[in-house]
This record gives structure tokens, sequence and C-alpha cells, in this order.
């Protein structure tokens, strides 16, 4: 199997996580998409590493694996303190600030 | 056989300083009692940020590439970038200082008995002073990072504070949380596009290294690059809020606590323009025609759009957010550059931008009535007449941030143009003037409206500032004062620093 299809997959994996951001409702379903891009990210930078030859790629996965941990860490904590002010994790909810 | 990696502190030492405290202030949140936290935490950031700033003056005349093995690169306009993002960060945290901007618990649900009770004893939420810690840590390494592991990581150092320090605010609080949402989610949204775009850029040079990039130049898989500029843009520009990528700006601006947004507004911009202009002066100078007409349409969308869209704003800080993305804009310019003037007329303008807003931010918070900040514009009016002082600075700020002559903004802008022009850009030249045209008209509107109409019989009064807000005001609208009257001071050290290592 040729080595460009992982590109592919990831290509699609970014694609349906970057849409699903916006057309879902859901907080948190909006932030798993996000972690499905950063996913997707993994997916390219590996695979780069493999046409490349060498390991620096397979090193920012390992990277991006702490980062994202964090990043949900961070935004669970935000998306939590909504909820328990508003009774709602809808992005469309959150809309006093528009005007 | 494994070999250690050799660092060298002294040059990595301004960061290492400000990070240390800031795990510092971490421990302390743990172990020192509540009485005096407060006072313990800011003696601790000011001192970190007060000796980065001379550490950084120590190492001006260094430069290495092999600071961190090959992932940080100390340069003269790496080390005058981080003096900014520092000497800002010092200037902010006075304001910040001041808690009765910071919610009292962030945890209690607003309006709860919890929340009552918090706010009665007086709790304080001092972990703000490590979060701008870490903020500041992070800006000043994303400004000086040569690979792309390093930038995304400092990337998010930078930003997963600034996501919650968003939401802290006391009063309006669903409003904060708000802000913080919107941005937690639409900042995570770009920074994946900034790392599915190094994933391309890798793929394309076969390092991570950014000079690598053009060294890689001629390289069959131009698709690749190609895809990967365009994606790390995304991220990059969402961090200068250019449009269309701006959509967070106005409600994290309006929703964040006032200091918070006055330190997001200025270290942010600095931080992002750091590594916009080392990624594109130093990886993709070679695939110039790549990028040029693309930044050059989005500068001058964004130039126009945040200038036309700010006379419509009717809350002082909206107007500041869109004023915000109209600098965007012109900063824009000394990126499309490319050149020596450009980069030198960028370090200027963030420098005297920045202080400005600071110093901006710092009067918003000033204007009250009993229920909290008054950000309306509809009634600031007549404010001139109740506190003229305020009043005073407020304009001259405004004529600062327009552009008018004898300001630090005029000296900006000129010197921006100006490096624009002579890269041979003259139609975003052309737009940039009209941009600031336009947008002078609605910093005036807002002048007369404090000075030459009558104020209404309303609540709305000036406090007394603490004498903390009130030096940070004062020392940053002096600084802004000083850059117009005297600009040669600047300009010549930032000609001096205005160099990148390829």
């Amino acid at each position: 199997m040729s080595i460009a299809n992982y590109l592919y997959l990831s290509a699609i994996l970014f694609t349906i996580g970057a849409i699903g951001v916006v057309v879902r409702r859901n907080a948190i379903v909006v932030f798993m998409c996000i972690e499905l891009m950063l996913n997707a990210a993994n997916l390219a930078f590996v695979t780069f590493a493999r046409i490349n030859g060498n390991l620096e790629g397979q090193v920012v996965a390992f990277f991006t694996m702490v980062v994202a941990a964090c990043e949900v860490v961070v935004g669970l904590a935000i998306i939590v303190t909504i909820y328990r002010s508003r009774r709602s994790a809808s992005v469309d909810d959150a809309s006093l600030l528009k005007r | 056989m494994l070999s250690a990696p050799s660092l060298s502190y002294m040059l990595l030492s301004p960061m290492l300083i400000i990070f240390g405290a800031a795990v510092l202030g971490v421990l302390i949140e743990a172990f020192l009692g509540k009485t005096h936290r407060a006072a313990v935490q800011l003696t601790i950031s000011i001192g970190a940020l007060l000796l980065a700033l001379l550490q950084l003056w120590q190492i001006k005349d260094m430069t290495s590439t092999t600071a961190a093995v090959n992932s940080v690169t100390i340069d003269r306009a790496g080390i005058f970038f981080q003096f900014i993002i520092v000497a800002l960060a010092l200037v902010a945290i006075l304001l910040i200082a001041d808690q009765d901007n910071f919610v009292a618990q962030a945890s209690a649900v607003p309006g709860s008995t919890e929340e009552k009770i918090a706010t009665q004893q007086r709790v304080q939420q001092t972990e703000i002073f490590p979060l701008v810690l870490f903020a500041v840590g992070g800006m000043m390494l994303f400004t000086v990072a040569s690979d792309l592991i390093t930038l995304f990581v400092a990337l998010e150092v930078f930003s997963l504070p600034l996501y919650l320090l968003a939401g802290l605010s006391r009063r309006r609080r669903l409003l904060s949380q708000e802000a913080a949402l919107k941005y937690f989610l639409l900042g995570a949204y770009a920074s994946a596009f900034f790392l599915f775009g190094s994933a391309f850029i890798y793929g394309y040079a076969g390092t991570v290294s950014i000079s690598a990039i053009s060294a890689a130049a001629g390289s069959a898989n131009d698709i690749f690059l190609f895809i990967g500029i365009i994606f790390m843009s995304v991220g990059l520009l969402f961090k200068v809020s250019a449009v269309p990528f701006h959509s967070w700006t106005p409600d994290v601006y309006q929703g964040a606590p006032t200091p918070i947004t006055g330190f997001m507004a200025a270290c942010t911009k600095v931080a992002a323009f750091g590594a916009i202009l080392r990624i594109f002066y130093v990886g993709f100078a070679d695939a110039q025609s790549l990028w040029q007409p693309i930044i050059s349409v989005i500068a001058i969308i964004t130039m126009i759009f945040g200038s036309v869209v700010a006379i419509a704003q009717r809350d002082v800080k909206r107007m500041l957010a869109y004023s915000s993305i109209a600098h965007a804009g012109f900063l824009l310019l000394g990126v499309i550059s490319l050149s020596k003037e450009g980069l030198a007329a960028s370090l200027f303008y963030l420098f005297s931008y920045g202080f400005t807003t600071i110093a901006a931010f710092g009067i918003i918070s000033l204007v009250r009535d009993s229920t909290g900040e008054v950000s309306d514009l509809n009634r600031w009016v007549g404010l001139g007449k109740k506190s003229p002082l305020v009043a005073a600075v407020f304009s001259f700020l405004l004529l600062g941030f327009a552009g008018i002559p004898l300001t630090s903004g005029f000296i900006g802008k000129f010197a921006i143009f100006s490096a624009a022009y002579q890269s041979a850009n003259i139609s975003l030249v052309v737009v940039g003037v009209l941009a600031s045209a336009i947008a002078a008209f609605f910093y005036i509107r807002v002048i007369i409206m404090m000075f030459f109409t009558d104020p209404v019989n309303d609540s709305v009064s000036v406090i007394i500032p603490s004498i903390r807000s009130r030096i940070a005001i004062i020392c940053a609208t002096l600084i802004s004062l000083l850059l117009g009257v005297f600009p040669s001071l600047l300009l010549n050290a930032s000609n001096s620093f205005a160099n990148l290592i390829k």
C-alpha cells in the first residue's frame, strides 16, 4: 500500500474535524472535533517521518499528545464552568456577546 | 551512548527566570497562607520581570543559534521582542494587581451563595500571577523558537493561561466566561490548523528547523510547502486577529477583565508578530511569490474592515478591539515588505502600540458606576467635564492610535508605510493611509463626545486609581509621549536590533 494513503487519511480526518467544529453545537463535541484535527496532524507528522526517513516527526507526535492533554485540562475546566452557570454546554446559548 | 545536550544558560536566563517564578508562584498557591499570598505573588512577579529585563540587557549583544540545541535562536531581533514583551508585562502586572477586577472564586457559580460568601470573605484568586507569568514565558519563547516543535509548544504555553484569564472577570461573569469559551474553542481550532500546516512544512523540508525550509527550496514537493504556509498562516493570523480570523477579538476584548484585555492585546500581538516575522523572514523568504499576494490581500481587508467596523461600535472595548484589528493590518505591511526596514519599523510599531494599548485599557478600567465598569460609549459623554485629566490622557492615547503627528503612533505608521513603499508595495501604502484616515474619524468622535458634549445626568464617575494602576498608566502614557516627541531614541535602537539570524 502506498504511503501516500496515510496522508489522504490524515487530510480526511482533519477535514471531518474542521467541519465538525463548524456544524456541531455542543461545546464538548466541538472540542472533540478539535482533538480529531490534532490527531490528524499527528498522523501526517508520523507519515512524513516515514517518508523523510528521520525521527523528528515522531517526536513531534509525542509533544502534540502532551500539549493536547494540557488543552483538555484547560478546555474542560472552561466548559464545565460554563455548564454549571447556565446548565447548557451549547455554543449557541453562549450568545450574550452578540450584538 | 547518549550525550547530554548543551544549553547556554546565560542566553536562556530571561525565559528561565520567568518560568521559574511562575512555578514558584504555583508552589506558593499550595503552601502559603491566604493572608500574604497576594503581596508575595506580586513581589515575585515584579521581581522576576525586572530580573528578566536586566538579563536581557546583559545579553543584548550576544547571538547564538545553538542556545538550546537548535531549538532556540537568540538574535538581536529576538532579544528586542523579548524585551518589549517583558517591559509591557511589567506595566500590565501593576494593573492586574488591582484585584477588584477579578472574580473572588472562579469555581463558584455566578449568583450563588457560594459566590456571595467568597466575596464577603474577600477571597482572592491569586493564581492570576503565575498564569500571567506562564503566558509571558510562552510569548518570549514563541518569538525566539526556531523549530516547529518549540513553536507549537510555545504557542500553547502562552495561549492556555490567556484562555483562563479571560474568564476571571469579577462583574458580568457570564459574559466573561463566554469570552473564555469562545477564545478557547477558536484558539484551539486555529492551533490545530497551525499544527497541520507545520506537518506539511516538515514533509517539505525533511526537518523541523525553520531555517531548513529555505534550504530545501527547489524540492519537488512545492505543494506541501504551499499547504504548509497557508495552514500555518491561519494559526498565526488568528493570534494577531487579522480578518477573516478576527471574529473572537471583539468578544474576548469585551468579556475579559479589562487589565487582562490590555495585557493580552499588547503582549500577544508582539509575540505573534515576533513569530510571524521570524517564520516569514527566515523560513518562507524564498517562497515569497507563494505567500506575498495572499498576505497582501489579508492586510488590505484587515486594515479596511477594522477601521470601518470600528465606526459602528457603541462599546469602547469593542471599538479598541476593532482598532487592534486595523493595527494588525498595518503591522502586516512590515511582514510583506520583507526587508530590514520592515523589521525595524515593526519593532518600533509594536513597542509604541503596546504601551499605548495598556495605558488605554488602564484608563477604561477607571470609568465606573455602582455596578462596575462602564464601557458603553454613550455613557462616556461629557467625561471631559467630570474628570478632565483622565479624559485628556485618554484623548492623547486615542490620537496615538490614530497616528496624529507628534504621537508615537504617527512615527510607527510612517516607518512601516515607508518600509512598504521601499519594497514597492505602493497600493498597500495607499490603502493603509486611507484606512488610517477612516480610523482617525472614530477616535476623534470619541474625543468630541468626551469634551464637547454636555454630560447626561448619570451615575458614571471616574474612580481614584490605586497607586499601582496610577504608576502603570503614567509610565505607559509617558513612554508613549516620549516616543512621539523623541522617536530617534527608539528608532536607532530598533534599527540596530533589526537582525534575524537566518
